[in-house]
């Protein structure tokens, strides 16, 4: 085909502009932002006086709700993790003729909105609610037991909403396996969780790195979970940085509670990836 | 093979395909609920949150509790025009990163992955941090949560349509062209149709991924309310349950056009 040159640069031209002015500027503003003197207001403006004790300010007091988010999101990528692949094995190797039709209904719930399904679990697990009766009557909760504003409610919550993420690149790294790959395992007289251990979870590899990724990552910065299901003792480092920002005001404590947030994900998801050894995530 | 080992085995069988339909299951109750709660009549009781009559009305009326039909029509508005914007720019870099080679190539790809791979708290933080610094604070609205979801949109737009078009075999075009069809011609008769499916897969999602979001858009909102942030401001005082019915009608629109979507796109390979 004959192509002009420069096509190429014009093509990409439009959107590279709209994400280099709405993506990656922003990041500087934000940075800027988290310099404030905080004394400032968005009415009087603020000006950048190069404030690093922001940064110390944020973390003393808040270091809180940011340990909970990361601990919370580690649980609930870890139990995604186990239901997710459950299910992508499942789909891949079980389902037959089933297979798209089981597909369409992973991604099924994100049809409907995020926040109406998470109040949807606000019914479910109510203190009258079936599922707490249920634990009740089998003396796994105290009678005056209850899960909604526990950590248990706002994990359950992160585990149903992020499950899809976990569940999509699980599913597509296990479909490419070579089915003879596992054939020739049991062959060999690997037994069946023997080959699974030694063939399919190392193949699978590329798919659990990309899950994890895609489920901590939007799981440590929700709130959504903690404010509906969870109570002030369960609240996360994203209800601090949106209520800063909304209610108090506060731009140069919450954007430097952003600012610290991200560094700390981009480290964790870097030291991750080294770990585990993959490079063909993009 | 011993008697247990095969029983081992074939428990292994439809153990794991069980335990898979029950996490289906796990994914589907909140859904049901919310069907279900479509169809309760709570007007008697404060209590939102039990099931006690059964009633049409809240289908009937679905536009009683106060804005929030507004809210309704103001992220549809904001969802079909960030998806449109999303999906023309978006599809046009997907040929830029697929057929075109450039400097910057390799960085553009860094970029767009980048919006998939953040917190939404921090994108949404950092835009206002940017509309603030720009001057625009007191002019939060439409244009705001616009330019946002096509931000965020952006993204999952081209990494759609680039998989759809590296899938494709170029020899079909250089054979157009071989049949002396023009460039233009070629384009629109042959590649066009060929990308369609992920074009429309793409648009799809944008507008789900608009209609839907919160974080982002709470932040970047200023007065303007939309249907997720309607629910967020009710959601404290108590949930009218037309809320459901909205929710309920998402679900059935959605699942019609992604099913419909899927059946085209079969029938076209089949052909």
């Amino acid at each position: 085909m004959r192509r002009g040159r420069f096509t190429g640069y014009w093509l990409m031209l439009p959107a590279g502009l709209w994400l280099a002015l709405f993506f990656v500027i922003p990041f500087y503003s934000l940075l800027a932002t988290s310099l404030f003197d905080p004394e400032g207001s968005v009415l009087t403006g603020y000006s950048v006086d190069y404030r690093f004790a922001n940064f110390v300010d944020a973390l003393q007091q808040f270091w809180e709700p940011l340990v909970r988010s990361l601990w919370y999101a580690a649980v609930a990528t870890a139990i995604c993790l186990v239901l997710g692949y459950v299910l992508a094995y499942a789909i891949a190797f079980k389902a037959g003729r089933w297979r798209t039709l089981l597909l369409v209904l992973v991604i099924a719930p994100f049809f409907t909105s995020f926040l109406v399904r998470t109040l949807s679990w606000k019914l479910i697990l109510a203190d009258d609610g079936f599922v707490v009766d249920t634990l009740q009557f089998l003396q796994l909760l105290g009678d005056d037991g209850r899960l909604l504003a526990t950590p248990v409610a706002v994990i359950a919550g992160l585990v149903y909403n992020f499950l899809p993420f976990m569940v999509l690149p699980l599913y597509a790294s296990l479909e490419k396996i070579d089915g003879r790959l596992i054939e020739a395992a049991g062959d060999l007289y690997a037994s069946p969780t023997r080959g699974f251990l030694k063939v399919t979870l190392p193949l699978s590899k590329p798919g659990v790195v990309a899950g994890t990724l895609l489920t901590f990552i939007p799981a440590a910065g929700d709130y959504i979970n903690a404010a509906l299901l969870g109570s002030p003792n369960q609240r996360m480092v994203g209800n601090v940085i949106q209520n800063l920002f909304t209610s108090t005001g506060d731009y140069a404590a919450a954007g430097a509670l952003s600012v610290i947030l991200m560094v700390i994900i981009v480290a964790l998801v870097m030291l991750y990836i080294r770990t585990a050894g993959t490079e063909e995530l993009v | 093979m011993s008697g247990l080992q095969r029983a081992g085995r074939w428990i292994g069988e439809h153990l794991v395909l069980a335990a898979g339909l029950l996490v289906l299951v796990y994914m589907f109750v909140p859904i049901a609920v919310v069907m279900l709660m479509s169809f309760n009549d709570n007007s008697e009781s404060r209590n939102v949150y039990a099931f006690r009559d059964f009633t049409w009305s809240n289908w009937a009326n679905p536009c009683r509790p106060d804005g929030m039909c507004e809210a309704v029509v103001r992220s549809i508005e904001i969802g079909l025009l960030a998806t449109l914007v999303a999906t023309l720019l978006g599809s046009l870099a997907a040929f830029a990163l697929v057929r075109h080679d450039f400097i910057g190539r390799s960085v553009a790809n860094t970029v767009i992955f980048l919006p998939m791979a953040s917190p939404e708290i921090v994108m949404g933080s950092s835009l206002l941090a940017l509309f603030v610094a720009g001057g625009f604070g007191g002019r939060l609205g439409f244009v705001t949560i616009f330019i946002a979801h096509v931000m965020f949109c952006l993204s999952f737009v081209i990494v759609t349509v680039k998989a759809r078009l590296s899938g494709l075999d170029q020899n079909l075009e250089q054979a157009a062209m071989d049949l002396y069809a023009s460039e233009w011609t070629t384009f629109w008769r042959v590649t066009f149709p060929l990308v369609f499916p992920g074009v429309a897969a793409a648009a799809l999602l944008s507008f789900s991924l608009s209609f839907d979001d919160f974080i982002i858009t709470n932040l970047n909102a200023g007065q303007s309310v939309t249907f997720p942030m309607f629910v967020w401001g009710v959601a404290q005082r108590g949930i009218p349950m037309q809320v459901n019915v909205v929710g309920t009608v998402m679900f059935l629109i959605s699942l019609f056009l992604v099913v419909g979507n899927m059946l085209v796109t079969r029938k076209k390979v089949a052909a």
